[in-house]
């Protein structure tokens, strides 16, 4: 057993302007996160990330991490990741284009039970050039009934919950958009993890 | 918060790294945090099975020889051959086993084969500075490289990054997940690196520099560094009550 002092979290350091030659290949992004057969509701969310100018960020990767359609995670630690939709996962990986956008296609996940019901959402990780760490925040989808009860919502004052909502397209069924505002007046909610 | 509330919210919750250990979001010195950084106060977000879990997953994207980065063209790379080796584990000192390790570097002159390179420095065309492994059941990882070459940036005038290797790392949860760099011993432009230095912490500077490793050398082949990554663990003491 090593001592305690060694066993210090490593620091974080930018993925700087280049990883695409690695992290967002075409083989190595995951632009769609639900195979075609994924049971629940499929969305397409356009998501585009501004800088403090409003200026588009067109280095950027995102990483989304999600439940399936029934608020099941794959993963050891969830007491029902056996009831798992076949083949789900629930990564994706974007890098954003010129204009700071990237989409992806995915299910809307369900209400993950965690003592209180979560309403639904995706944890987004927002890694770029200029961030020394990586930026959390959550995707909700605006005009759920859910987004009332959410707890996590609760935390946050009133006049920004707006930001984590993903807006619908009014014109195009399952389409979606979501700002991510690095700073500015409205700066979307970034939570310390 | 509601202290009732956070209780029936969280979940096993993750250790939260020591001050300092970190970089903070906002350091004026590297100049592109300045419009990026958050300004607003962030949420301090009691952990849910959102957080404490994460994908796992990368057997099936990484190929036999993907962690070989000097035999992915017909003729071999230029540049001082190194073996990158170490051990993932968390702040338990528990190893993160099958977890997908990806890498990304310049050549040894310096140059990203990225077409947003345009450091007037030779390509390799036996070099793409790209390579993945997955760790073994004790955490542990190897790569074959070659030494990348320091290079200019336009951070400030005679602005250079230290020579590094770009890791990613996943963990057992979606908020253990490591985005770093790995940097070579004695290298003299430290000090002039505002990435480097945004870590306040001088011992946690360290960690993120590699040792040159005896054992891991071979004879008339390659020398060896070691770079073991810790990453955030559960908390030792149940977060609930
Ligand atoms: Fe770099």
């Amino acid at each position: 057993m090593k001592a305690d002092s060694d066993l210090v979290p490593t620091p974080s350091q930018t993925v700087g302007p280049y990883f695409r030659i690695e992290l967002t290949t075409d083989e190595h992004c995951i632009k769609c996160v639900a195979d075609p057969q994924a049971k629940g509701e499929r969305v397409w969310i356009t998501f585009r990330v501004l800088d403090g100018d409003g200026a588009p960020v067109n280095d950027a990767m995102l990483e989304t991490w999600q439940a399936d359609s029934n608020g099941n995670y794959n993963h050891p630690d969830d007491p029902k990741s056996k009831e798992i939709e076949p083949r789900w996962i629930g990564f994706g990986r974007l890098g954003t284009d010129e204009d700071g956008r990237c989409v992806l296609e995915t299910i809307k996940p369900g209400r993950v039970p965690n003592g209180v019901l979560q309403a639904p959402h995706l944890t987004l990780a927002v890694f770029a050039r200029g961030l020394l760490k990586q930026l959390y925040t959550r995707v909700y989808f605006a005009g759920d009934a859910a987004n009332d009860e959410d707890p996590i919502l609760r935390l946050i004052p009133q006049d920004r919950r707006d930001t984590l909502m993903a807006q619908p397209d009014p014109v195009h069924p399952g389409h979606w958009t979501f700002d991510v505002r690095l700073q500015g007046d409205r700066e979307t909610v970034f939570f310390d993890v | 918060m509601d202290s009732e509330l956070s209780t029936r919210i969280s979940a096993k919750g993750y250790a939260r790294p020591p001050k300092g250990s970190q970089p903070p979001s906002l350091y004026e010195p590297y100049h592109a945090t300045i419009k990026r950084a958050p300004l607003k106060p962030l949420i301090l977000l009691p952990h849910t099975l959102s957080e404490i879990t994460g994908p796992i997953f990368g057997h099936e994207k990484v190929g036999e020889k993907d962690n070989d980065l000097t035999c992915q063209h017909v003729g071999e790379p230029i540049g001082e051959r190194i073996i990158v080796s170490g051990r993932v584990v968390d702040s338990n000192g528990r190893p993160a086993s099958n977890a997908l390790i990806e890498i990304w570097q310049a050549n040894a002159a310096g140059r990203y084969r990225h077409i947003g390179d345009q450091h007037p420095a030779p390509l390799d065309p036996n070099f793409s500075g790209a390579g993945r492994t997955m760790t073994d059941e004790h955490g542990a990882y190897r790569f074959i490289t070659i030494k990348p070459g320091a290079y200019p940036w336009f951070n400030h005038y005679n602005a250079w990054r230290p020579a590094h290797i770009h890791f990613s790392v996943f963990g057992t949860a979606f908020i253990s997940r490591l985005v770093t760099q790995m940097y070579f011993p004695g290298d003299p432009l430290f000090d002039y690196d505002p990435i480097f230095q945004s870590v306040p912490d001088e011992r946690a500077r360290q960690r993120m520099i590699s040792k040159f490793d005896l054992e891991t050398t071979q004879p008339q082949w390659a020398k060896g560094f070691k770079f073991d990554i810790v990453l955030r663990g559960p908390e030792a003491t149940p977060f609930e009550s």
